[in-house]
């Protein structure tokens, strides 16, 4: 089974136990802290870069070609992936899944832990996944794992990732892979 | 909506399941495939509803593929849905989908469709409610009879199953008379509500009684209420799809007990107003039906 997150088993969000509220435009959150986007972006890709089976996420936003950005960022999350050493498993669909979801190839919002615990992830990224499913996904994953989530989020970021930046468009994304190939060499990776 | 949005990024195409390309590459809804959507893809297309979470053998499941398989235009067609065993469906269909609260689900799609057509005048947009009796003729009553005395331009389908099934079995204003369940020991004691007239007194252009039994008829009647909503006014469909846990069948009698009743209560009954007569004329001359 998991390990106990740092949420411990809270059934409720970060803004209701730790006061933690979506950063304000042009910076980041980490953890507790409201940081650069810069700092967040380092840190993201160094813990992607040093976790084991790292893992992006894409939600149905980018997954499917349904206007320009979507085709552009699509094409970025595949060279950060790149960039990173990061798997992709998808998740394409919000509806509940019965018997069971197939962990090894998609994740579910309703029971993203499943494709946590079963593939192992120490750290993930969200990406292209409506606020909404990524509110629900991310608690459940900070609550009942110990894997590291980062949130690039088109909006106002997510207080339930442990890291997340807002605002991202593919402008915003071109520079987060510019960063972490800097990380990557830095590590030496 | 654009159909691009089913349409997989080629940089995603490798790590895709098997089933969401199937989608992309079989699905009969949107674009050219419009026409050709119907029963007969009930067979071998899954993408409007895959798996559900009724009992096993449930006529309501059976009857909602047959409405989801019928819809003209799915990916244009929003459905209102309210509390009920219908409710533990939804969350699995790929189609745009409102839980409302108990009752109100036609007051919700009045203000919806009203939205849409404020927002999209050029496009063509199917509200559709689907509610059991409990929610359209006891709870709801108000709110379903307001909206047809309103015409408002939206279908109501009343999924009958005559009892408040999920909650373990009483009686419902479209119970028969006389009916025991397992909380209503001592038998209903008044008739039950002619939901499909009180729908026509109040100003419907399109009321039909019918039973699941027959998935073609159950989709030719859907066609024709949707078309008749968009032109000319409020439409219902009033369907008897039995809870075979509450009156005692196994999984395999549910089709037998709709076959039976459309002889008894639920013979056919069908009401067009003059109007809506003539457009359905109209379109089946446009080859829409």
């Amino acid at each position: 089974m998991a390990n106990l997150g740092p949420a411990h088993y809270s059934p409720y969000p970060v803004a209701f136990y730790d006061d933690l509220l979506t950063p304000p435009e042009g910076k980041a959150l980490l953890l507790t802290e409201i940081v650069d986007e810069e700092v967040a972006m380092r840190e993201i890709a160094r813990v992607m870069l040093t976790s084991e089976n790292a893992t992006i996420f894409p939600g149905p936003q980018v997954l499917y070609a349904w206007n320009e950005e979507a085709k552009k960022k699509a094409t970025l999350i595949k060279e950060m992936s790149e960039v990173l050493n990061a798997k992709m498993i998808p998740m394409y669909d919000y509806r509940p899944k019965y018997p069971k979801i197939d962990a090894e190839v998609e994740i579910n919002p309703n029971h993203p832990n499943l494709t946590i615990w079963h593939n192992e992830i120490k750290a993930c990224i969200f990406v292209g996944v409506h606020c909404h499913y990524a509110n629900v996904a991310l608690k459940m994953i900070r609550s009942e794992t110990d894997c590291y989530t980062a949130a690039i989020c088109g909006l106002s970021g997510h207080e339930d990732a442990m890291a997340t930046i807002r605002d991202q468009h593919t402008k915003e994304m071109a520079r987060f892979i510019e960063i972490a190939k800097e990380v990557k060499k830095e590590l030496g990776k | 909506m654009s159909v691009d949005i089913y349409k997989i990024n080629p940089e995603f195409r490798d790590i895709m399941p098997q089933e969401i390309i199937d989608l992309e590459e079989n699905a009969t809804w949107a674009g050219e495939s419009v026409e050709k959507r119907g029963i007969n893809d009930l067979t071998d297309k899954k993408e409007i509803l895959e798996e559900h979470s009724l009992c096993a053998g449930c006529p309501e499941a059976a009857a909602l593929r047959y409405i989801l398989a019928a819809l003209p235009l799915p990916e244009e067609t929003i459905i209102v849905n309210s509390t009920g065993c219908t409710s533990l469906m939804f969350p699995h269909i790929a189609l745009h989908t409102v839980h409302s609260m108990f009752g109100n689900q036609n007051a919700v799609a009045s203000g919806i469709k009203r939205t849409l057509d404020w927002r999209f005048p050029d496009k063509t947009k199917d509200v559709v409610v689907l509610a059991g009796d409990g929610a359209t003729i006891d709870i709801g009553l108000d709110y379903t009879l307001q909206s047809f005395f309103r015409q408002e331009k939206i279908t109501t389908i009343c999924f009958d199953n005559e009892v408040y099934a999920n909650t373990g079995g009483q009686e419902s204003g479209s119970t028969p008379k006389g009916q025991v369940f397992k909380m209503a020991p001592k038998g209903k004691v008044f008739d039950k509500v002619p939901m499909w007239e009180l729908a026509v007194t109040s100003g419907v252009a399109y009321s039909v009684k019918l039973t699941a039994s027959a998935p073609k008829k159950v989709a030719k009647v859907l066609r024709e209420s949707i078309l008749i909503a968009r032109e000319i006014g409020p439409t219902y469909i009033h369907l008897y799809t039995p809870c075979i846990l509450e009156i005692g069948l196994a999984a395999n009698e549910g089709l037998w007990e709709m076959k039976e009743q459309d002889k008894d209560r639920f013979d056919d009954f069908k009401y067009v107003s003059d109007e809506a007569a003539d457009y359905l004329k109209k379109c089946k001359k446009e080859g829409l039906l």
